[in-house]
């Protein structure tokens, strides 16, 4: 009987096409919909989760504080400093302590040239970022090389340079080539030891527009011997123990600058939590704009119903030669509610063909993730509509009296 | 439910057995049906009796609001009287649910109808085959059935034809395959040739009669005495009763 009501229902589709596509295409914009805006939310949320690895999920960043004016007195194992610095390469040396920092693995000082340019012949490339550092760095950050190789202790002081992609690519069309070539940071010649490999862009800045020199290097090309630090980086030992790592690092640092939390001049950053405030903030996105897509959907569903009323009174006299001719009240239900489940699953399945096309395209620098899950949530909710707005219609045509449906004109 | 099987032929050769006179196709024993109420009261069937045996053709004739129609729509179950007993095939069909009425309609009962009532956009043998879908017929069978009942009614070469592209007297005579193609005890016809021309009422009318011929039991409503003129028995009524019978013939 299934498989008659199937054939039956799909005559009452066919014999107005147009009516059925236009209610069709409601339930097909709410599901495309639902499933494309889910997959730009998975999309997104990858994208930062990718980052979070990128950065390093173990990764905290001791910056000077913003907005302090630096302190006046010291007082410290290094001996007494008195000008307005508050990080010190004394400062990142104190942190790599196994014993009152336990959960620190390693760090790296960071000193930040500013304005530098490359130039190799005629190609010249203004770097974002120009860093002084040591080895433990491309550790820490995850940089690996693709050319070349990375600084190494030997290094110290000599005037070598590991360049970053964007600023490789820049200068010369095969990065590989340039390894051991000299190329000029503001006048300067530095040998190029390697090039790194791309990490690709996370939102607004290029992580791969940078250079990076020994420290003491930077120190004497660029910066001078001042002894204060853009910033340090510090690698905690796991994940798991970022929180007691930045406890440490604010006990010791506390100690040595002789704050509080009350008047720190610096402040530890974990960029895995500022990114993880972003994947919060993009969920309640996501959520509200499926809420939106949801509301779009439930209208697609009451567009079915209307439809199928419509077709009950249309079909009226029809629904009374069947009961005359020797249909149930369950073979009349069963007609018309297969006829607006096969409505609306039929645009159930457009949908996810639609938001899988969708989902194929790069939105707002996003690449959308179609979630399996939601494939077969809008195959049950399409299903679900069918059910819920066809019953009523449905009912309505079983109840017809055969003699009142046969006199209907 | 188990439709009675009709004797075999065979029987018409073995000795004669002392037995009860077969069961009549429709007895109908004082039935009334009354619309409305209070002032309104309007009684379309006043108490009526009337029995009518297997193999039967008879016209029932009224004028209009004599209650023919309340009664076509009693003898084909679809519709219950107030009061009184209906028996179709034996059956008492005031105790039936709707859905054994159903039941009763699809294996018991053809319907030919005046405006033909043919699904549209259905084709002739679908059409058809449509009353053996309610019972569970597979489709190979029931297509098989239909084109036989659509040759009975000498239309097989109009079987795939859409009832639009078929005259009123085609589209009537695809009803009738509808309605025989179940081998029902009763072909019940409501004022059959009403919407036809002479011609074709004329062809309906030699079908009636030559289903007769085989058997057929035919109960026909109409208000056209010439029409009535071609059964073999004439039910007259007025104003909800039965004012004259020709009687059975056999």
């Amino acid at each position: 009987m299934i498989a008659e009501s199937v054939r039956f229902a799909l005559s009452g589709i066919s014999a107005n096409k147009m009516r059925s596509i236009l209610t069709t295409l409601g339930i097909v914009i709410g599901i495309s919909a639902v499933i494309t805006l889910l997959a730009v939310g998975a999309g997104t949320s990858n994208m930062i989760k990718d980052q979070i690895g990128k950065l390093g999920t173990n990764v905290l960043t001791v910056n000077r504080a913003l907005a302090t004016g630096g302190r006046t007195t010291g007082g410290s194992a290094t001996g007494t400093r008195t000008q307005s610095t508050n990080l010190t390469l004394a400062d990142q040396q104190s942190l790599d302590d196994p014993v009152l920092a336990p959960d620190i693995a390693t760090t790296a000082p960071v000193v930040q040239a500013q304005a530098i340019t490359a130039t190799l012949g005629t190609s010249t490339h203004s770097i974002t970022s120009t860093l002084g550092t040591t080895p433990a760095y491309f550790g820490i950050t995850n940089f690996t090389p693709t050319a070349g190789r990375l600084l190494n202790d030997a290094d110290a002081g000599q005037a070598v340079v590991v360049l970053g992609n964007s600023v490789a690519v820049d200068l010369a069309a095969n990065v590989s080539t340039l390894v051991g070539q000299t190329v000029s940071l503001n006048g300067q010649n530095f040998t190029v030891a390697g090039v790194l490999a791309p990490k690709g862009t996370s939102g607004l800045n290029d992580p791969d527009d940078v250079a990076m020199v020994p420290y003491t290097t930077a120190q004497d090309k660029f910066t001078g011997y001042s002894p204060s630090l853009s910033s340090i980086q510090v690698q905690a030992k796991s994940a798991d123990v970022m929180t007691q790592a930045q406890n440490e690092i604010q006990q010791i640092l506390d100690a040595r600058h002789q704050v509080t939390s009350a008047n720190r001049d610096y402040q530890v950053r974990n960029q895995a939590q500022v990114l993880s405030t972003a994947t919060t903030t993009t969920q309640t996105l996501t959520i509200l704009l499926s809420a939106v897509a949801g509301i779009s959907l439930l209208v697609g569903g009451i567009g079915v119903m209307n439809i199928m009323l419509v077709t009950v009174t249309e079909r009226t006299r029809e629904i009374g030669i069947r009961k005359a001719i020797g249909a149930t009240r369950g073979n009349i239900v069963l007609q018309f509610l297969v006829e607006s489940l096969i409505i609306s699953i039929l645009g159930g399945i457009v949908g996810i063909l639609i938001g899988f096309g969708a989902s194929s395209f790069e939105i707002a620098g996003i690449k959308p993730e179609v979630q399996w899950w939601t494939v077969w949530l809008s195959v049950l909710v399409s299903a679900g509509i069918g059910l819920v707005f066809g019953i009523y219609p449905a009912n309505k045509a079983a109840k017809l009296r055969p003699i009142d449906a046969l006199r209907y004109e | 439910m188990a439709t009675p099987i009709p004797a075999p032929a065979a029987d018409a050769w073995a000795a004669p057995v002392p037995r009860r006179a077969p069961r009549p196709v429709i007895a109908l024993d004082r039935v009334r049906k009354v619309y409305g109420q209070g002032e309104a009261e309007v009684r379309a069937l006043d108490g009526v009796g009337l029995t009518i045996k297997r193999g039967e053709f008879v016209a029932i004739v009224g004028a209009s609001g004599s209650g023919k129609s309340t009664m076509m729509n009693i003898i084909g179950c679809l519709d219950a009287p107030t009061s009184g007993r209906y028996f179709m095939d034996g059956i008492e069909t005031g105790e039936l649910d709707e859905f054994q009425l159903a039941q009763i309609r699809n294996r018991k009962i053809g319907f030919v109808f005046q405006s033909f009532n043919l699904i549209p956009r259905t084709r002739a043998v679908e059409n058809v085959a449509m009353p053996l879908a309610y019972r569970k017929v597979p489709r190979r069978e029931r297509h098989q059935r239909a084109l036989e009942a659509l040759d009975a009614v000498g239309l097989s070469a109009r079987a795939g034809h859409l009832p639009s592209q078929l005259s009123g007297g085609q589209q009537q005579r695809v009803a009738i395959a509808r309605a025989l193609v179940t081998e029902p005890v009763l072909l019940l016809a409501d004022e059959p040739t009403g919407a036809l021309d002479t011609h074709s009422s004329e062809e309906i009318l030699d079908l009636f009669e030559s289903l007769h011929a085989r058997g057929r039991t035919i109960v026909m409503i109409t208000h056209e005495a010439d029409v009535a003129a071609r059964a073999e028995r004439v039910v007259r009524m007025q104003d909800g009763n039965i004012i004259s019978d020709t009687g059975a013939v056999r």
